[in-house]
């Protein structure tokens, strides 16, 4: 549902755009419908009738679109205000492009979960389609002409019998007197006639990115501004129990030290606490803080310890869990004598390590708060503010400025509070930045997870039951203490959904209790379910003695609408009608895929091995070959990824692929050296030293991803390509090596050929 | 009192000796392009160029910093693009844009040495500089487009 209203005379847009602009909003009800709680505690009911997306048409012909949704790099503050600008037929070089503070006028604004263009898209072109009609009815009327008789061409109305043009600036004003047309009185331009959409257009913000502008929330200053650096809880849920500043405060620069109260649980968006140190730089700020002497309460995480940890997932994997789908009956399958294949999948926690850590800067005056921060979520940033500081929440302005990356950590709102908390604290404006220490140890980890996997295999070598359950802590536990099972919206991240043909099947989730702060990290619970499921799945095709392709394509079985068996599947927000679960199309990518990489005419080489996998996640459909060499001393590298991607309709072709090569490095590091740890509750790593994130000469060497033209209505293309690179590389080390990777990362296994047997080397 | 010069224009500095050179250009003269990564001088964000040779400038004291020619992002094109720079734009490299900065002043590094570096020279190269958001295969291609107009 789509309402565009003109708002050309309304008060709050006073001073945003010059008098006389043709302002339209667009008030849509997303399809989106987040499974997790939000922390905002909005609702997509709650953006009904609200404004998600302005465009303002003004004098001097300037188009200015607001871009609502957070730039992290995925180039959606091109992308969506170029779908717009196609149906307006407006002149790109004249489109302004302004990043909305955070407002909930503008819905939900929480750019996660890669559904910015899948929401959007149809807004978008609404919203241009209906200023371009009135525009041409202002024009019509002016001279006195009939509206069907008047074209449009790059942001001017012409009328061509009599040779009349005027730019959609000079007809802005009369245009902003008329009402919004009916849906039904538009006229959208045929997808031939599209000059951006599916098209490459240019990065809006390049050159400022080329040249070292500066537009991140660590660039940000103020007059006046301190710098702050904050000396956090070491394990989670701790406390200070005493500290000693004196040194501190004898550095030269530092002025003062501030105690932040410890959260009150569940932690949700909270500051963790601790002793910021503030200074006249970051310098000062830094040395400041090693001189502090802290004794800390450690609390009831002192004794979490991840190696342990691990153990009592697998043990509870090892038992009956809670069903979350089922068909047929497994356990008498099982019981019936055939071949029984069983094996445990783990992933430990993972560390997001944006390039640009957390980090924002606050002012506090006259009991009103102004942030700007790299945010993927400025309304969490608001709310989170005005709950720890006891204002309104109009009283918070949240400026989102360029996040230097953000992969889920910057949905999170904690830096943000900090800073705010402080800059009230001492009265003037303060920059809180992390260090990468900070970054590391305190993070939201994308969880944990343990695997067990269970097949019983018929002669022809396909599974005739399949059990699978998988134990993690959940997301949920940052806002409910006693959440220790996935939400829907989670495990039908690669687990519920798992696409195979086979009559006994059933998908289990068994409780966690988490001991850090659990969050989003790109692609989420896909990282760990895609894992398991599609290394099992090769797994089973190598005992059948049968080519990979071939044994995944009969695994997936005809092309058809899976059926769910009744299960609550929330589908990534999307309605089951408009993306149901298509079965053709994982199969249609595969074949690409494989096709692409010369899958078929690949020959055995020693040392180098060939992996294969496809996945739907966000509602899009992504099939992974990958090539690595394994060398003597277990040295890996990957000449070649062949990524097959069908993502529905595509706005920009060059973005798209730019994800899906971005994707194949993310899922590099991930399962190289992707690994946080902890003892005693305290995270064990803490830089990229002993975090590694995959170099120039360690990431693929070469990408290629072929997508699909497709009219189906518009996928994620953010997140998806990380789970099937994975899971792909993972069984192109299998064929190399004859080493089975059932644990991340593939640090912990020694690949040389004098190495042991695919034993973990880890506890 | 440390005198430098950064981008061409003298300065001085009376601050802690020990102070890095980034927080110095960052937060004293207000030179944002050159970032903060991590401090330790492992992912190559806060790259700059001192003497001709790309540095890191998180483990640069002020105090070796001293009488020397610092060139940021901000002075890399001496006013103009510098090839590296109109061949990143070319080639749309930046994702979030964050670590280019030093991807683009060790770029321009390795090009004042090697005006045709093939891929081993160019991995080498750089390999001290990560990107999170994985722009690498741009990268080592926008590196040979720029070597085109060096050479």
């Amino acid at each position: 549902m789509n309402a565009i209203a003109n708002v050309s005379r309304r008060e709050f847009i006073k001073g945003l755009f010059r008098t006389g602009a043709l302002v339209l909003t667009a008030s849509v009800v997303p399809e989106i419908l987040r499974a997790q709680t939000s922390a905002s505690g909005t609702s997509p009911t709650d953006a009904i009738l609200r404004p998600n997306v302005f465009v303002a048409i003004q004098s001097d012909d300037t188009i200015s679109i607001v871009a609502a949704r957070s730039e992290m790099g995925t180039g959606i503050s091109t992308a969506l205000p170029s779908v717009l600008a196609d149906e307006l037929d407006a002149d790109w070089t004249r489109v302004k492009i302004q990043q909305g503070d955070g407002d909930k006028r503008y819905g939900d604004q929480d750019t996660d979960g890669s559904h910015s263009v899948r929401s959007f898209f149809d807004v978008m072109r609404t919203c241009g389609a209906s200023a371009r009609f009135m525009l041409i009815q202002a024009a019509a009327a002016q001279w006195n002409v009939p509206a069907d008789a008047c074209e449009t061409e790059l942001g001017t109305v012409i009328h061509r019998p009599s040779g009349r043009k005027a730019t959609y600036g000079q007809l802005a004003e009369s245009a902003s007197k008329l009402p919004v047309p009916d849906p039904a009185q538009l006229q959208f331009k045929p997808k031939s006639a599209w000059r951006f959409i599916g098209k490459e257009t240019p990065r809006y913000n390049l050159d400022a990115l080329c040249t070292g502008q500066p537009v991140f929330g660590i660039d940000q200053r103020m007059d006046g501004m301190l710098y702050a650096s904050i000396e956090r809880p070491p394990v989670f849920g701790g406390k200070i129990k005493s500290y000693d500043d004196k040194q501190t405060l004898k550095v030269r620069g530092v002025h003062q030290t501030v105690e932040i109260p410890p959260f009150d649980p569940p932690c949700a968006m909270q500051a963790l606490g601790g002793i910021a140190v503030i200074a006249d730089n970051t310098w000062a700020a830094l040395q400041g803080r090693q001189k502090l002497k802290v004794a800390w309460d450690n609390g009831p995480n002192a004794t979490y310890d991840s190696s342990k940890y691990r153990d009592e997932l697998k043990a509870t994997s090892h038992r009956p869990c809670k069903v979350i789908r089922n068909a047929g009956d497994v356990e008498a399958e099982f019981a019936r004598g055939r071949k029984i294949v069983e094996a445990d999948y783990y992933v430990p926690l993972l560390a997001h390590a944006s390039m640009e850590p957390p980090v924002a800067v606050a002012d506090f005056r006259d009991g009103k708060v102004t942030v700007w921060a790299p945010t993927q979520d400025p309304q969490t940033v608001q709310s989170a503010i005005a709950s720890e500081l006891d204002i309104p929440v109009k009283n918070v302005t949240c400026h989102v400025t360029t996040l230097g990356g953000g992969f889920g950590r910057k949905s999170m709102a904690d830096f943000s509070v900090e800073a705010a908390y402080l800059a009230k604290a001492i009265g003037r404006p303060v920059k809180v930045t992390w260090s990468r220490e900070d970054d590391i140890k305190f993070d939201y980890y994308n969880s944990t997870s343990a695997m067990y996997m269970k097949a019983a295999v018929g002669k022809d070598g396909k599974p005739t039951a399949w059990l699978q359950r998988s134990t993690f802590p959940p997301i949920t536990s940052l806002f409910k203490l006693d959440a220790v099972y996935g939400d829907p919206g989670h495990l039908a991240q690669g687990w519920t959904d798992v696409p195979f043909d086979i009559p006994n099947l059933r998908v289990e989730n068994g409780a966690a209790k988490a001991h850090v702060r659990i969050g989003w990290l790109r692609s989420v619970a896909n990282i760990y379910h895609a894992f398991a499921v599609h290394c099992f799945a090769d797994e089973l095709a190598h005992l059948a003695g049968r080519d990979p392709l071939d044994y995944l394509l009969d695994l997936i079985g005809p092309p058809r609408i899976l059926n769910l068996n009744g299960a609550d599947y929330p589908n990534y927000g999307a309605s089951y009608e408009t993306y149901p679960i298509d079965t053709g199309r994982l199969r249609h990518v595969l074949e690409l895929a494989a096709e692409k990489s010369g899958w078929r005419k690949r020959k055995p080489i020693s040392g180098t091995g060939w992996g294969i996998a496809v996945h739907r996640s966000f509602t899009s459909y992504v099939a992974t070959v990958v090539q690595v060499e394994v060398n003597a001393k277990g040295e890996l590298r990957i000449p070649r990824v062949d990524t097959a991607v069908d993502a529905g309709q595509i706005v920009d072709p060059m973005l798209v692929r730019t994800q899906f090569e971005g994707a194949a490095v993310f899922g590099t590091s991930v399962a190289r050296s992707g690994q946080i740890t902890a003892t005693n509750g305290v995270i064990d790593q803490s830089n990229f030293y002993d975090y590694p994130i995959a170099r120039i000469s360690e990431a693929p060497f070469q990408t290629n991803v072929h997508l699909i033209e497709s009219s189906a209505s518009p996928g994620g293309v953010g997140e998806p390509g990380v789970p099937p690179f994975i899971a792909a590389l993972c069984n192109a080390v299998y064929a190399a090596t004859g080493k089975r990777v059932r644990e991340l990362p593939l640090s912990k296994l020694d690949l040389s050929r004098a190495g042991a047997d695919s034993k973990s080397s880890t506890s | 009192m440390i005198r430098l010069k950064v981008n061409g224009v003298e300065k001085s500095f009376d601050g802690d000796p020990q102070m890095p050179l980034l927080w110095y250009l960052r937060d004293e003269l207000g030179l944002m392009g050159t970032k903060f990564g991590c401090g330790v001088g492992l992912c190559g964000a806060c790259t700059v160029e001192q003497g001709g040779k790309a540095i890191r400038s998180c483990v640069t004291v002020m105090s070796s910093a001293a009488g020397s020619e610092i060139t940021t992002i901000e002075g890399l094109g001496r006013g103009r693009l510098h090839p590296v720079q109109k061949a990143w734009m070319r080639l749309n490299v930046p994702q979030c844009g964050y670590c280019q900065s030093g991807q683009m002043m060790q770029a321009a590094a390795l090009l004042k040495n090697n005006h045709k570096p093939n891929d081993a020279d160019i991995d080498k190269a750089m390999a001290g500089n990560i990107c999170r958001c994985g722009t690498y295969q741009k990268i080592r291609a926008a590196i040979k487009v720029a070597a085109e107009e060096v050479a």
